[in-house]
């Protein structure tokens, strides 16, 4: 049991390996066989031991296979340890179920490309280095997953680096990454210092063990949360993810959507015992959570990139998750980021479609009236935008629903409210962006109209699988009102995340809860048709209203150039200026000036060497008198 | 024995300035390399010290060799520049 789940990294590991060293050998079909493959096995290897898992029962506690000790150094040891508990196994089945399913489409939609290869051994690098981060039993061994994704994040924007934009893009999420990172790193140190171990159960203990100060508690939380701000993409370190769409878009489903950008709420349900200890940190990690998801809701309202409404519709989802993990109710967090998998995931996989079918077109100005000629992407993108916006009876409305019961449970009702302001959001900008493209009039350019096709069965019927999951998914998750102990889903993380502070409401409130949520959904969906489909005039009059309002939000309140301002310019011109001031003139000059000062004295003592047999003689018979006279006197 | 010895020296030097042929100029360190065998030997007879007489063999296969080598390189110092003045070779100047 423990030996089998040691392969989950490693298969796709190995994978990597082999195409990185021989990817230039493999033929297409096999480089897709052997990708594919490799992950499919990782996924029954997880599947295997889940099942194995949930014949241990609850109380058993976490499976854990050491498999060789890694630093050892004085009083600081860490080993190479994998873990498996309720939470890795969630965690593993999404990476891999979901990785796997992206694979195939990736072999229909990647099959012209001339990196092919190369693609995929970057692809199943990342799922490594992803399984590696969630079933790590230590910090430092999940540094070291986290830090991978993170690499095989920015080799997957900057794919086609050949696009000045994409190598930029994926230099921006590497350096805003490093930002959160750095963070990281010193929360870790601060867990080696005071708690002498980075094991998670050690970490546990210590917290409830007392060993730990309040002060010292929140100070790790908070930094490891900055941590989880890079690589989540929140508040204010954002900035990368709408930027990384740079990159395919079957990556932009896996990495910058489904699992990467999550880990950032796993590590902090891994903690949970940590973060539930510190007050201060769960405010801070609900607010930016909440704030993250509405603003970024508004951004995606505006944009006209289809892949950037997404982009900022999973800030703002990961915000959601921030927001059930700041209630301390990190099973809802993880629920969400469960059916947020394969919701968004199946929506970057049918916009993946559409832009395949339209050759490259991301301009959903360009769009319109594709319902038609997409007949099997169309269904299957209906499903996920119902489910992102929280459409009673299907995956996103069940996980939605239990975050704001928790977070309005726990008196957060402002936070509450940011979530349900998100929420009408939510439902407008999915269903704005499913109306400029699939309905309306056809708006094609010639060059796309001339391409226009479905996309093979290898990219439809990954849709199709993900369009059931993000149906069904959710009901593994029920809320209380419609019975006890249904939400089986809870049950079964039970013993990895703390559950104590999951209180519920009385059943009055619940319903209201729900009854709310889902008028917020309906409400977001009919206004966006409302102005999308019927007045299609309004939006434009609307922008002419209120030109300020328009300006801020379509440049994504100036964050960007805010940034620039503030840190990205002065570092260039403090840099331009060392290299010029100092680079240049101190150290070449010292280089240069010793260079120049050895050859103008060789030119000197050149002088000496006349090339006259007789003088060299004079020298030595001078330096023989010399010698003679100095032993003599 | 010791005052022959420093003539032929002083004499070798002078040859060795005074002409410029490379020829003449070897011979010349060749008499100055005689008469410091003649200044070992006598040493070695004043202080009867087998020493002076061994370095005295030393010296005579050293200065076989380097005649060897020496005349081979005028040669072919000769061959390549038509010369062996000393004042026409000057391509080594600085």
């Amino acid at each position: 049991m423990t030996g089998l789940m040691t392969f989950i990294p490693f298969a796709p590991a190995a994978s990597a390996l082999l195409l990185i060293l021989f990817g230039r050998r493999y033929s297409r079909r096999a480089v897709s066989l052997q990708a594919c493959l490799a992950v499919l096995a990782s996924f029954l290897l997880s599947f295997i031991s889940f099942l194995g898992l949930t014949r241990l029962g609850p109380g058993s506690g976490p499976l854990i296979k050491n498999l060789f000790p890694w630093v050892q150094s004085g009083a600081f040891q860490s080993s190479f340890a994998l873990r498996f508990d309720s939470l890795t196994a969630v965690m593993t089945l999404v990476v891999t179920g979901v990785g796997f399913l992206i694979h195939l489409y990736s072999v229909g939609y990647m099959s012209r490309d001339k990196s092919y290869a190369r693609y995929f051994a970057h692809l199943n690098l990342f799922t490594f280095a992803m399984l590696l981060l969630v079933m790590s039993s230590n910090l430092v061994l999940m540094f070291v997953g986290w830090e991978g994704v993170g690499l095989c994040s920015y080799l997957l924007i900057g794919f086609w680096f050949e696009k000045p934009s994409a190598s930029r893009a994926g230099q921006k999420a590497f350096v805003v990454n490093r930002v959160g990172d750095s963070a990281f790193i010193i929360g870790i140190l601060f867990m080696l210092f005071y708690a002498g171990n980075t094991d998670f159960l050690m970490i546990d203990k210590a917290v409830l063990g007392g060993s730990l100060t309040p002060g010292v508690i929140t100070a790790i939380a908070l930094l490891l949360f900055a941590g989880a701000c890079g690589k989540s993409a929140q508040i204010p370190l954002y900035v990368w993810l709408p930027d990384a769409m740079e990159g395919p878009t079957p990556v932009s489903a896996l990495i910058h959507a489904a699992t990467m950008v999550t880990a950032g709420v796993y590590m902090v349900c891994r903690l949970s015992v940590l973060y539930s200890a510190s007050e201060t940190a769960l405010q801070v990690v609900g607010w930016v959570g909440g704030l993250t998801a509405l603003l970024a809701a508004t951004m995606a309202l505006v944009q006209t990139d289809i892949k950037k409404v997404l982009a900022y519709s999973t800030i703002s989802q990961i915000g959601y998750m921030f927001i059930g993990c700041g209630a301390g109710a990190y099973a809802a967090g993880i629920f969400h980021l469960f059916t947020h998998a394969f919701f968004k995931s199946l929506l970057f996989l049918a916009v993946g479609s559409v832009i395949h079918a339209l050759s490259g077109e991301q301009d959903m100005r360009n769009m319109g009236g594709l319902r038609t000629h997409l007949p099997r992407t169309y269904p299957a993108f209906l499903v996920g935008a119902l489910a992102i916006a929280g459409v009673p009876f299907l995956s996103g409305f069940f996980s939605k629903d239990a975050i704001l019961s928790r977070a309005f449970a726990q008196g957060q009702y402002a936070v509450w409210a940011l979530g349900l302001g998100t929420a009408v959001l939510t439902a407008f900008y999915i269903f704005r962006l499913l109306f400029l493209t699939f309905f309306g009039s056809e708006r094609l350019t010639p060059k796309a109209k001339a391409h226009l096709h479905e996309s093979p069965a290898i990219m439809t019927a990954p849709l199709i699988i993900l369009a059931a999951m993000a149906i069904f998914a959710g009901y593994i998750g029920l809320p209380s009102v419609f019975g006890h102990n249904l939400n089986v889903f809870s049950n079964f993380l039970g013993p990895a995340v703390m559950t104590g502070r999951e209180s519920a409401e009385a059943l009055g409130t619940e319903w209201l809860l729900l009854l709310v949520s889902v008028a917020a959904a309906l409400g977001g969906l009919g206004l966006a048709y409302l102005l999308y489909r019927r007045k299609t005039g309004l939006p434009a009059a609307l922008v002419r209203r209120f030109p300020r309002l328009y300006a801020l939000v379509h440049h994504n309140y100036y964050v960007d150039e805010v940034y620039g301002a503030i840190l990205v310019n002065p570092l260039l011109k403090g840099s331009e200026a060392v290299y010029t001031g100092f680079d240049l003139k101190v150290i070449d000059g010292a280089v240069n000036g010793s260079a120049a000062a050895t050859s103008f004295l060789a030119k000197i003592l050149s002088r000496g060497q006349t090339g006259l047999l007789k003088d060299y003689a004079l020298v030595i018979l001078a330096g023989l008198v010399i010698i003679l006279g100095f032993l003599l006197w | 024995m010791l005052l022959v010895s420093l003539i032929l020296f002083v004499l070798g030097i002078i040859l060795f300035f005074v002409k410029r042929d490379l020829i003449t100029m070897f011979m010349a360190v060749e008499v100055m390399l005689n008469a410091a065998n003649l200044a070992f030997l006598t040493f070695a007879r004043m202080h009867g010290d087998l020493g002076g007489q061994l370095i005295v063999f030393f010296v005579i296969t050293v200065a076989a060799a380097e005649a060897a080598v020496g005349l081979a390189i005028i040669l072919l110092v000769f061959r390549r520049t038509k010369s062996i003045k000393t004042d026409e070779l000057r391509s080594m100047k600085g």
